[in-house]
């Protein structure tokens, strides 16, 4: 029985490799139609149509850079309006600096609006992945350092109600997943 | 891949016509994918990078040299005059900045238009979109003369009570350049975190292994991942695509929106969009045919596919700034404008002619050869062709920046423009900066991106080898 990691830390799961994307996506169809909620697939590029043979749903990420875009655009308005039109009015050439001139206004409001969707979309990308985050169970695994190359994995973790060390090992064997090993880690 | 090249084998010749070639050529494994683009990081650093180097680094600190002797002496250390107040500062400034555009077009729209040869440029020319702008930025930060006054441009309270006038299209300029750098780094590093996580987990030192590491921010690959990691990307793409067009039209605000002929023309913003992406296009390429005579099986990837579409985007793109240029012709001539005929009559036929003429040449004749498949597909033709593109962009923003300011509406406010040897040597420095920061990027980062170029292999495909439905 392999097991990778300190024997004794809990388990974190057990893990299995795949050689191909073909094959870890069936398995990934199976583990699903399995039941288990608290598991994933690795792989060392995203897999087309792997969202669906896992069955999860769609990252809600666009909406929060939605709210993220609105609130620079909002800052923009502010920032502009604010004093460019009530607190301090510089009046050049003598133009207006009322809202009606808010065509010249406008590319700033669209920068601003872009920068705070970046920032947004890249922040929390890396919060909803529970990222940075530099230690992790499976890290202690040496096989599993392929993943970033060209081996694909399956972990199903010991979190899961219907884990049960004999039961998931048998579930990836029959799958046809090699080198089944539990993982130990905090 | 056997069954794959077994059906591709059982096809009629007429049914292979319409296949498209493969992305990755020789049938190279993700396995070989990842060795080689991280052998070129950790092997032995050649002998020709410390010779590129040598000459690059030098160059870099001449340009440093000159920007310290400028703020130390003054703005006048440079040919700037009157009339002729934006010289080849800002001609530069666009100059590089229309480069950094192709980066940001490969890596976003391309991304949009699922384009899928863009997987093995787009790290490099990323990378080039981030160095031309810190290039770009140097011009517009020391022109304004007195340096530490730079940061009046940023909207906080100072002590003199002026807000900044934000309906300037200077404003707009500080505020798109920035956005467009920050935006970049975001992207260019969002796409790097997979793959330096291929780089922590190859290291055998404990040092690099503890700095890539750290870089790639604990990256695992679960899909759980992915799919925020992708949708993250999606997005970037998304907004980075509105935001490469606004660039360059804010750029070109800066000229359209004053009142001298020959700058204030509607036609600015598309023209120096289409400007920038031809520039730009042709710069990756001055760039990525070395890089690929250097490291030879990069040929496997960067293919002569490759060359042939950046080939033609250039032929569309130069088409369509011939047709601006022709069309600010015709327009100058049909708006029955005294000042804006002799404007243009002006360029083309003063004492500027040569830089028109050299504009025209390069931009809108030369790279008509691209109608030629042999040029197209020879590398060492297409990478001469490629310099006039490079060499006319420069140009067009000369005619179109310092030809027009030597005519003001009244002759007694004429003069002409002289370039100091500070301006040369600045201008040469900025190269070597460009380079130096390109010469880094190849022997610390991966310039393929190797997870996207794994994922268009047919093996990536997760139903390759079955039926079809």
């Amino acid at each position: 029985m392999n097991t990778a990691g300190n024997t004794k830390d809990p388990v974190f799961g057990v893990a299995a490799e795949f050689s191909c994307a073909r094959d870890l996506y069936h398995a990934a169809e199976k583990i699903r139609d399995a039941g288990f909620r608290h598991w994933d697939v690795f792989s060392p590029f995203p897999i087309h149509g792997m969202d669906k043979a896992m069955g999860i749903r769609r990252s809600v990420l666009g909406k929060v850079v939605f709210l993220g875009g609105l609130a620079g655009f909002l800052t923009a308005v502010t920032m502009e309006f604010g004093p460019s039109s009530f607190l301090y009015p510089l009046i050049v050439a003598g133009k207006p600096t009322n809202l009606f001139t808010v065509p010249a206004f406008f590319p700033i409001m669209f920068e601003f609006t872009i920068l705070a969707s970046a920032f947004t979309a890249v922040i929390s990308m890396l919060v909803m992945n529970g990222l940075p985050r530099l230690n992790h169970a499976l890290f202690n695994w040496d096989r599993f350092k392929k993943v970033t190359e060209d081996k694909f994995f399956v972990a199903i973790e010991a979190g899961d109600p219907k884990f049960s060390e004999r039961s998931v090992r048998d579930l990836l064997e029959s799958l046809g997943g090699t080198n089944i090993t539990t993982i130990h880690g905090d | 891949m056997s069954e794959a090249t077994a059906t591709i084998e059982k096809l009629s010749d007429e049914e292979k016509e319409v296949l498209r070639p493969p992305l990755v050529l020789n049938k190279r494994t993700m396995g070989w994918i990842s060795s080689y683009i991280s052998s070129i990081v950790e092997d032995r650093t050649p002998t020709w990078w410390w010779v590129a180097m040598g000459v690059t680094v030098p160059m870099t600190l001449m340009c440093l040299a000159m920007l310290s002797y400028l703020v130390a002496t003054g703005v006048g250390v440079w040919g700037n005059n009157h009339p002729v107040g934006w010289a080849w500062d800002i001609t530069n400034f666009v100059f590089w900045i229309g480069i950094g555009h192709a980066g940001t077009l490969i890596s976003a729209i391309l991304f949009l238009t699922r384009q899928k040869w863009r997987t093995s440029i787009n790290r490099a020319a990323e990378a080039m979109t981030l160095f031309a702008v810190v290039c770009a930025g140097i011009y517009p930060a020391l022109h304004i003369g007195r340096v530490w006054m730079a940061w009046f441009l940023a909207p906080v309270p100072n002590s003199n009570g002026i807000w900044q006038n934000f309906r300037s299209p200077l404003m707009w300029d500080v505020f798109a350049v920035s956005t467009y750098f920050t935006v970049s780094v975001l992207f260019w590093y969002t796409g790097l975190i997979p793959d330096l996580a291929t780089f922590r987990d190859r290291c055998t030192s404990k040092i690099k292994k503890g700095i890539y590491g750290m870089m790639a921010l604990g990256w695992r690959g679960g899909n759980r991942q992915w799919r925020h990691y992708e949708a993250a990307y999606l997005i970037l793409a998304g907004i980075s695509t509105p935001l490469v067009l606004s660039v360059h039209s804010v750029v070109s605000f800066d000229f359209a929106t004053s009142l001298l002929p020959g700058w204030h023309t509607t036609i600015f913003p598309p023209y120096f969009v289409a400007g920038a992406i031809f520039g730009g296009f042709a710069m990756v390429l001055t760039i990525m045919i070395p890089a690929c005579a250097i490291y030879k099986p990069l040929h496997d990837l960067v293919t002569i596919n490759h060359v042939d579409k950046m080939c033609k985007i250039i032929l569309l793109t130069g088409s369509i700034v011939g047709y601006a240029y022709l069309m600010e012709l015709f327009i100058a001539w049909y708006s029955g404008n005294p000042f804006e005929r002799a404007a243009f009559w002006y360029r083309a036929t003063g004492p500027y002619w040569w830089a028109y003429a050299a504009m025209m040449f390069c931009n809108v004749v030369a790279p008509q050869i691209f109608w030629f498949k042999y040029f197209r597909t020879h590398l060492l033709w297409v990478w001469i062709i490629v310099q006039f593109p490079n060499m006319g962009m420069w140009f067009e923003r000369f005619v179109i920046i310092a030809t027009t300011l030597t005519r003001d509406f009244t002759p007694s406010a004429w003069g002409m423009f002289h370039p100091s040897w500070v301006d040369i040597c600045t201008f040469a420095g900025t190269f070597g900066l460009f380079t130096t920061l390109f010469l880094i990027f190849i022997r610390f980062l991966p310039m393929i991106c190797m997870f996207e170029v794994k994922g268009v292999l047919p093996e990536a495909d997760p139903h390759h080898g079955e039926a079809h439905h």
